[in-house]
């Protein structure tokens, strides 16, 4: 059975979901998940959702689950750079996903954390805005 | 003996003449929009395919064959009408005046005849009673068209969104907010918000003439939608009378950053950006300019 690869980066957990989420992924994600944060002692999850483009209540529930779960567990988690249609969608379904972090992208996200976790190092921060600068 | 067909073939030019001049004797007549020759055209194109219809017998269903040319033209006719801005008025008139002389006409011709002349009349009636009905309902869709194309316009160049600044939006809703609308002023948001990477939207709702429930909803969530993107939203431009709704439909708007004016609004994004704005000071500012 296919599984969605969960990368640690220092004290972060990083999912790219790449595919479009069925049921049993899904739940399988929200489990390896959790077994990784409390293996790991990870403070912060992110996950990236920029290539999904078909959303359901019950992938929007998995979210707030792995939300929640991981709050418990003392670990921050953001969902980065969600699709417009994807948006909408959940709104209109009434997912507004509370307690979950939102970010345009991937980078934003991870500087949400370090801004979260309250261990953001001034210089690096001047680093990445100026590279945001060169970016536009 | 003279069938009505044949009476009125017979008498084409002197029907022609009165309709001509029954349409311009009628004091609305647009001769601004209209010149009289084109006028005259139109009719007599028209008065052709009639009388070529009826010489076949049928008086009853204008959707046959024959009435084709006859259709086509009244159609074109009245299209025509309701693009150029003529009053309904003016439009019946031009097939009803057409009645009043072939009318005219046949009792002059079956002076001797009157259970005849009754039922031409009769006949005639009907006819040219469908036929003004088929102006109206072309005329009527021509001015729909029109209204439609314009929605679409309205809808089209209302939905502006603005980048007031690096990594700011704005987005200025004028007019009232329905739920087509809303999904067109969301996706425009988002996909702008995608495009520019923004981390914060500032919709102004200074130009909304009133908000209901059903307003505050559409508004809360294109909030959360633009939340779930990873972006801040600040609603701006609330005016007293709709703060006063607001509250009165006890609708909760606490978890939503709201400003007063879009300048309050641009402050706020500052702040939360991290920028400041100040003035210059006063001895450095010629040399900017020189």
């Amino acid at each position: 059975m296919e599984r969605i690869p969960i990368l640690k980066m220092g004290p972060f957990l990083l999912v790219t979901i790449q595919i479009d989420l069925y049921d049993r992924l899904a739940l399988t994600l929200e489990n390896d998940l959790i077994n990784m944060v409390s293996q790991t002692g990870a403070r912060g999850v992110l996950i990236d959702i920029s290539t999904v483009s078909i959303v359901d209540s019950f992938m929007g529930r998995i979210l707030g689950n792995i939300a929640s779960m991981s709050r418990i567990m003392d670990a921050e988690t953001v969902v980065v750079g969600m699709q417009p249609a994807v948006a909408i969608t959940l709104v209109e379904l009434g997912l507004t996903l509370q307690g979950v972090y939102t970010a345009l992208n991937v980078e934003k996200g991870m500087e949400l954390l370090n801004t979260k976790l309250g261990d953001n190092l001034e210089l690096d921060d001047d680093e990445e805005e100026d590279q945001d600068d060169r970016n536009d | 003996m003279n069938t009505t067909a044949q009476v009125l073939e017979k008498n084409k030019e002197r029907i022609l003449e009165k309709w001509m001049q029954n349409q311009l004797s009628d004091a609305s007549l647009r001769d601004d929009l209209m010149t009289t020759d084109e006028l005259q055209r139109q009719s007599r194109e028209m008065l052709d395919g009639l009388l070529r219809a009826v010489a076949k017998g049928n008086y009853d269903n204008i959707y046959d064959t024959e009435f084709e040319q006859v259709t086509d033209t009244l159609r074109d006719i009245s299209i025509t009408r309701a693009r150029q801005g003529f009053s309904p008025r003016e439009t019946g008139a031009y097939v009803l005046s057409l009645k009043q002389s072939v009318i005219e006409v046949l009792v002059e011709q079956r002076k001797d005849d009157t259970s005849m002349l009754y039922q031409e009349i009769m006949q005639l009636n009907n006819l040219l009673d469908n036929l003004s009905i088929l102006t109206f309902e072309t005329f009527i869709k021509g001015r729909e068209e029109v209204i439609l194309r314009q929605t679409d316009e309205i809808s089209e160049i209302s939905t502006p969104v603005i980048r007031v600044w690096d990594g700011i939006l704005a987005l200025p809703i004028i007019g009232t907010l329905d739920s087509a609308r809303t999904q067109v002023v969301m996706e425009n948001l988002l996909q702008e918000i995608v495009n520019t990477g923004s981390n914060i939207a500032i919709l102004d709702i200074s130009g909304v003439p009133a908000v209901d429930s059903l307003v505050a909803q559409h508004l809360i969530k294109t909030v959360s939608a633009t939340r779930l993107m990873g972006a801040e939203c600040i609603i701006s431009g609330i005016r007293a009378e709709i703060a006063q709704t607001i509250v009165h439909l006890g609708i909760d708007l606490s978890n939503i950053k709201t400003k007063a004016s879009l300048a309050s609004a641009l402050h706020l994004a500052f702040s939360m950006t991290n920028l400041e704005v100040r003035r210059t000071e006063r001895s450095k500012a010629p040399k900017l300019t020189r």
